[in-house]
């Protein structure tokens, strides 16, 4: 990994592109983003940066959540996320990290979010299974459907699809385009959809898929 | 979501003529073909508008040899060169989707003087 950043999703809305095409965007309000503390080899095992994004009041934070902040003289964030970046020795403690160093349009990124929460859910919504007959004298739509067998192995096998809440579960979206840069105002606009409501927090990386060529 | 009105207001032609449902219209449209552009004329009759600011759109549809075309265009998109309107109609609803299913002369609208 070598990109990452930061950002709060405000919506979505469409942009023509060069070829005047329309393309369906998320817009991502993304850093400027602190670096609070760099991790190194020597020290921690492995090299990482942490990353803090959005101010915060003073009285928002616990004591525990303002040290990362104080022992090295920084202002306070709301978020705080570790990246395994590979080049952590360029970046030093208290530099900002900015949306237009990291991304151009063009780049692929995997973005990742807390899903919208769904509430408890049944099978079908939940895990996609399918529904039973509605008519032809069918009194069976949206069960669980079966158990499993009878006596052997006389239990329910451990992962049966059930009911249950659903939603709130980090998801990553792999393989998105970066449709524009806004360096002046921080915006990433990114095709398509992008997990979790408006005004949460997204993570953006550059893509692990291998590129295509 | 000031952001996104923001965005969509930077998006948004002010060149274009108050399109009106029912208006006879020749939409110039930029076609690239391999390194050549030229310009293509679609003209027709406006029977509907949808959108807001920078997402709108609007359904232009004329019989050709005896077929119905409808094209719609997001008419904020950079590809349309300029919107021409030949004559306004008169019309007493939104949407004419009622022209579908005409033939010949029912299938007019009436202009407006």
């Amino acid at each position: 990994m070598k990109k990452c950043i930061l950002g709060k999703k405000v919506g979505m809305t469409q942009i023509f592109d060069d070829k005047g095409m329309v393309v369906p965007v998320t817009v991502i309000e993304a850093g400027p983003c602190l670096v609070v503390q760099k991790k190194t080899l020597e020290n921690d095992g492995y090299n990482a940066i942490k990353v803090g994004f959005e101010d915060v009041k003073e009285k928002r934070l616990n004591k525990p959540d303002k040290g990362h902040f104080t022992k090295a003289n920084l202002s306070l964030k709301k978020h705080l996320r570790e990246f395994r970046i590979e080049n952590a020795d360029q970046y030093e403690v208290g530099q900002e990290i900015k949306v237009g160093d990291m991304f151009a349009a063009g780049d692929k990124v995997d973005v990742s979010g807390i899903s919208k929460g769904k509430g408890y859910q049944g099978v079908i919504k939940r895990y996609g299974l399918h529904t039973g007959r509605r008519t032809h004298g069918s009194k069976y739509h949206r069960g669980v459907g079966s158990m499993g067998s009878n006596t052997s192995p006389g239990r329910v096998l451990k992962g049966k699809k059930m009911p249950g809440h659903m939603g709130v579960n980090k998801v990553t979206v792999q393989n998105l385009d970066v449709v524009k840069v806004d360096s002046e105002k921080n915006l990433l606009a990114i095709k398509g959809a992008v997990p979790g409501p408006r005004g949460g927090l997204i993570v953006v990386k550059d893509s692990t898929k291998p590129v295509k060529k | 979501m000031d952001l996104i009105k923001e965005i969509e207001q930077g998006q948004l032609r002010t060149d274009l003529p108050e399109l009106e449902i029912g208006s006879y219209v020749r939409v110039h449209v930029n076609i690239k073909e391999g390194n050549r552009e030229r310009v293509q004329v679609f003209e027709g009759t406006i029977i509907s508008k949808k959108g807001t600011s920078s997402r709108e759109t609007v359904t232009v549809r004329r019989v050709s040899y005896g077929v119905g075309v409808e094209r719609v265009f997001p008419i904020h998109s950079p590809i349309i060169n300029k919107i021409e309107i030949v004559r306004k109609g008169k019309v007493r609803r939104a949407k004419l989707y009622y022209l579908r299913e005409r033939v010949g002369k029912g299938a007019k609208v009436k202009e407006k003087i």
